[in-house]
């Protein structure tokens, strides 16, 4: 969908402002919230982009910084913490060759940490996109990984 | 509203029921110290808490400026409760506050500093943070630290809600939080205009002005109120000064026409006065060359050459230009010169060339040609029509009051305008027609409102003559008809013409988009039939506004530089003006109608005009056509021209005078809305130049004619006497706001709108006006409609705007705007160069690719002399104003590979 179809689904009102941005982001192959996507928004609605801007900056889930197709982030809660937490983002780390707030070469993944995923009883606990993985340890992280990498180059063949 | 009774730190006062504590305790004289609120601008956030203060009974310490008093509270302001929480709010401030306060450029003028110091906060309990934010130096005019912001809100409130350029917001959060420019960018490039009012509000040194930056500690700068000496908005500010030298201009509150809102050339334009290219002597030309020359000598020519001429060839042979930048008395002094010393009524200056139509047209139609409301009218008006003013760029504090009036009091803006201009964001409608059609137009709309029975029969029929002829004519144009003539839908035609005839009171707004046409007057009297059909006009916030180009552009046409016109609008041909004049200044005076601008270059070309004085104008850049115009001031037998710069009119001239700027002189000036203002001198004039009154006096006495007075305030004592709507102007009347005319007395206070019960002909007269085409109109060979106009970031022939620093880095170059469609048609991009061409001239510019334009017409500014876009305008005059048609001519255009 382009920006303008994007704002003409939520009827180009500006209480929809964030419905609208999370769309245009997940729209977007980097997943992020680039100039062009931003300026063209603030032209269709009517809407300043310092203003547009201020409003999404304020929220972490945006990004104005090229990012993965699979954002993986590592809940950074105590629950999550006590059980490990800290060891599932090492192994990330490694087996990516990433640190947080980074993306891997290919643009597959994007490494971040978040607050409670509110999955407390499956902890330590991550999301990669819409999907929640828990009672991690660094083998599953491997195996989960290995899954969307494989699922990726099929989808390429 | 209900007055209660409330006590504020022992002390009993009646207030309204419902203000703020802080509104009351300003009232009362009591001082709350506030960081965030600007209650004069209706800022009252409540977020930097230290106003807060104790009311009893209260659980807590409640914000000043946002909590409204009721009957009994009792208030303390500076217990030590309230001191203690005040101090903590400083020690967290300040803990993340760069303490370098010693060469801070705010030091002295920092509320920050301030409080820490009445509150006797000199550390923080809580350790420092430090933001290491880089300085964004992006913008030429102003410096941002954001390390400094303590997040008052105050210039995303002015940016957003008064300049409403929304430029700046808070963008992150928490201990991130800070104000971003557009998508986190530098100030310059985002959509900021550079206004600097967030640097006006600041209260700390995060905002600073670039320029100003060592110069001087706010302790060592004198404050000179003066007025703004650019457009006719009439904006007043104070000059800076520290040892003779004027620094920086910053806002003063008690501005009546602007309060503290400047626009970027009002603020950060004037580093021109110090330029060291400024003329310092007098110039008498040499084999060619210039030469320095005395003062003395430079008299002494001038006097026996205007002598000689006028001897050989009769006073006719003479003619004056007197200037829309100097000072009301010094065009009267000119024209008195002119009619007086040299005997001649060919005295002019370049009113004609932007809105000699308004005068000509508005006075037959009302009796006078200025606008009929005040500036802060038009915030209050339900309905404004704004046609041919691209009043953000041109008039850019005027725009702020249109915008107040649309997105904070609910009007609706109807924008009648060839180009996308930005106020056609805020407007309702938005008619794009065709260039040069608005007789058409206005007549579309009377058509409907005349049809749909929305005319004001009772103002008709008791103000007015000559509807039954309009009324004929206005019928032949239906907005089918119209439709095909301008472009604009039949539909919106109807719209418009229901919302200008069914608003209480609709404003309209007009520039020289209206004036310069060949069918200039016809455009002016239509405005003012459509507003007189209505019934607006002579009422508060409904009229017809014609916005004034130059600072003193309406009070060079008020004081007589006009061929026609004695001062007040007294006309020459009138035996009883000559006489009181002829009396006055002790010499026989002609009657005859004198020459305009283009007459004057005219009969110079053909060498019946052989020598002209040209005082602070620039005719080789403004005037149309300029091989032609500046082939004729080449040809004249003898050319003195007095300027601040080098003009390519000066380089022409066989004597330059160096005159002054308005730092270095008194007098006053008249604004577009009839406001007589007094500037002051702030420092001595810059070597050995003169200010331009001085000159006139001199020069007058020179050649035999006793012109002799010891300040401008003399010469206005003289002017009020024979000026019937100056009588009441004196200066010591001037200092507190001004005075706008007509002011016939010395009791008078002056006269906010015109025409209350009476137009100042009597009855208003309708003039029928049938549409006729511009003289020049696209075809195979031409096919590009050209029009002319004016950007935010210079002014005129650009002599002082491209002096100024940072105005000529922000805009530096001559842009052709033209439409995307075009452009592609044309294999043109962005950047790229095209060649423009009349069958006049043509030059060389770059393309900017803009919606602005309409398909098939071209936009220029004529501020630049390398692209001068006057070379290809058509000099075709409008057959009673005389003005010409600067807005529509045919070009072709090439691309230059």
């Amino acid at each position: 969908m382009t920006v303008k179809d994007i704002v003409n689904k939520y009827k180009n009102k500006r209480e929809n402002l964030l419905l609208i941005l999370h769309e245009i982001q997940n729209c977007h192959p980097q997943n992020y919230l680039s100039k062009e996507d931003i300026e063209l928004l603030s032209k269709e609605i009517k809407i300043p982009v310092s203003d547009i801007v201020g409003t999404a900056s304020f929220y972490s889930m945006f990004s104005f910084t090229p990012r993965g197709k699979y954002i993986i982030r590592v809940c950074e809660s105590l629950p999550c913490h006590l059980l490990g937490a800290q060891t599932i983002f090492k192994a990330i780390e490694t087996k990516l060759g990433i640190k947080e707030g980074e993306t891997t070469k290919d643009g597959l993944f994007t490494l971040e940490g978040t607050s409670c995923l509110g999955i407390c009883s499956v902890a330590p606990a991550i999301m990669i996109n819409d999907e929640a993985y828990g009672n991690l340890d660094e083998e599953k992280i491997g195996k989960i990984l290995d899954q969307i990498r494989e699922k990726e180059s099929k989808n390429n063949d | 509203m209900k007055e209660v009774k409330i006590t504020i730190d022992g002390q009993e006062v009646m207030a309204q029921e419902g203000k703020t504590i802080l509104e009351i305790a300003i009232e009362a004289g009591i001082k709350i110290p506030t960081l965030c609120a600007m209650p004069e601008l209706g800022f009252t956030p409540g977020s930097c808490r230290v106003c807060v203060v104790e009311v009893e009974g209260a659980p807590t310490l409640v914000a000043s400026c946002v909590y409204p008093v009721r009957e009994g509270l009792i208030i303390h302001t500076k217990s030590e409760r309230v001191l203690q929480a005040r101090r903590i709010v400083l020690e967290l401030l300040i803990a993340s506050h760069p303490l370098d306060c010693m060469t801070c450029e705010k030091n002295g003028d920092c509320v920050l500093e301030d409080l820490a110091y009445e509150l006797g906060v000199k550390e923080s309990r809580f350790g420092r943070i430090e933001r290491k934010l880089p300085l964004d130096e992006s913008n030429p005019f102003i410096v941002r630290d954001l390390n400094k912001c303590v997040l008052c809100r105050r210039c995303v409130e002015i940016c957003n809600e008064i300049q409403q350029t929304y430029a700046i917001n808070f963008g992150y959060r928490s201990s991130k939080t800070k104000v971003i420019a557009d998508g986190d960018n530098g100030l310059r490039y985002s959509e900021c205009v550079s206004c600097g009012q967030c640097v006006a509000v600041c209260p700390v040194g995060a905002l600073i002005d670039k320029a100003a930056q060592g110069k001087g500690r706010t302790w060592e700068f004198t404050k000179v109120k003066t007025t703004c000496n650019y457009c006719g908005c009439g904006c007043n500010f104070d000059f800076n000064v520290k040892e003779g030298k004027v620094i920086k201009v910053t806002s003063n509150p008690e501005s009546v026409v602007n309060g503290i809102n400047l626009c970027v050339k009002g603020r950060f334009g004037y580093d021109y006065i110090h330029r060291d290219d400024r003329l310092t002597t007098p110039l008498i030309k040499k084999n060619g060359k210039f030469e320095k020359a005395s003062w003395e000598e430079a008299y002494q020519l001038i006097s026996d050459k205007f002598t000689q001429i006028k001897k050989e060839s009769g006073s006719d042979s003479l003619a004056v230009l007197s200037s829309a930048k100097c000072t009301n008395e010094e065009n009267y002094l000119l024209m008195k010169f002119s009619r007086a010393v040299l005997g001649t009524n060919n005295v002019d200056h370049c009113a004609r060339l932007c809105h000699s139509a308004t005068v000509a047209g508005l006075a037959q139609a009302f009796g006078s040609g200025a606008m009929t409301n005040s500036i802060k009218e038009i915030a209050d008006a339900s309905a404004i029509y704004l046609t041919g003013s691209n009043t953000t760029e041109n008039h850019p504090i005027i725009a702020l009051e249109i915008k107040k009036a649309v997105t904070k009091n609910g009007a609706k803006l109807i924008v009648a305008d060839p180009r996308e201009i930005e106020l056609a964001k805020y407007a309702t409608l938005w008619l794009r027609q065709r260039p040069g059609t608005d007789v058409a137009l206005f007549n579309g709309l009377m058509n409907v409102i005349i049809n749909e029975g929305l005319e004001d029969k009772e103002f008709i029929a008791q103000r007015t003559e000559g509807y039954e002829e309009l009324k004929k004519t206005v019928l032949k144009y239906t907005p089918e008809v119209v439709e095909k003539i301008t472009g604009v839908p039949a539909d919106d035609i109807r719209k418009a013409a229901r919302i200008y005839a069914t608003a209480p009171t609709t404003s309209l707004i007009y520039s020289m988009g209206i004036t310069q046409h060949t069918t200039g007057t016809d455009n002016v009297l239509s405005t003012a039939n459509i507003a007189m059909l209505t019934g607006n006009v002579g009422k508060e916030s409904a009229g017809v506004n014609p916005l004034r180009g130059q600072s003193n552009v309406q009070g060079a046409c008020d004081l007589g530089a006009l061929p026609n016109f004695y001062s007040g609008y007294q006309k020459v041909t009138d035996s009883q003006v000559k006489d009181k004049f002829s009396k006055a200044w002790g010499v026989d005076l002609s009657d005859k109608v004198g020459l305009t601008v283009v007459e004057i270059l005219n009969a110079a070309y053909e060498g019946k005009i052989k020598s002209i004085f040209v005082m602070a104008e620039n005719p080789a850049m403004s005037d149309p056509d300029l091989n032609h115009a500046r082939e004729a001031l080449k040809k004249t037998e003898f050319l003195v021209v007095s300027d601040v710069f080098m003009t390519e009119t000066a380089e022409l001239a066989d004597v330059v005078l160096p005159g002054v700027t308005i730092a270095e002189k008194d007098g006053t000036i008249t604004n577009t809305e009839r406001r007589v203002q007094r500037i002051r001198k702030a420092i001595e004039p810059i070597g050995d130049s003169k200010p331009e009154w001085k000159i006139i006096c001199e020069l007058s006495q020179k050649m035999g004619y006793n012109m002799n007075y010891n300040n401008p305030g003399e010469i206005m004592e003289e002017i009020s006497q024979l000026t019937p709507i100056y009588g009441g102007i004196h200066y010591n009347r001037l200092d507190d706001g001004g005075l706008q005319w007509p002011c016939p007395d010395a009791h008078h206070p002056g006269t906010k709108y015109l025409h209350k019960d009476k137009f100042s002909r009597g009855k208003g007269k309708f003039f029928a006006v049938e549409f006729k085409e511009a003289a020049e109109l696209p075809d195979e060979e031409y096919p590009f409609i050209f029009t002319t106009g004016r950007v935010l970031y210079h002014f005129h022939t650009g002599t002082i705007t491209r002096r100024s620093k940072g105005l000529n880095e922000i805009y530096p170059e001559a842009l052709v705007e033209i439409n995307p469609q075009d452009a592609e048609e044309l294999g043109v991009k962005e950047g790229e160069f095209v060649e423009v061409a009349s069958r006049r001239g043509k030059i060389k510019a770059k393309v900017q690719v803009t919606e602005k334009s309409g398909k098939g017409v071209v936009f220029m500014s004529f501020h630049f002399h390398e692209a001068a876009a006057n070379l290809l305008t058509n000099s075709a005059l409008d057959p009673v104003s005389k003005i010409p048609e600067y807005k529509v001519c045919a070009v072709k255009i090439q691309k230059i590979s």
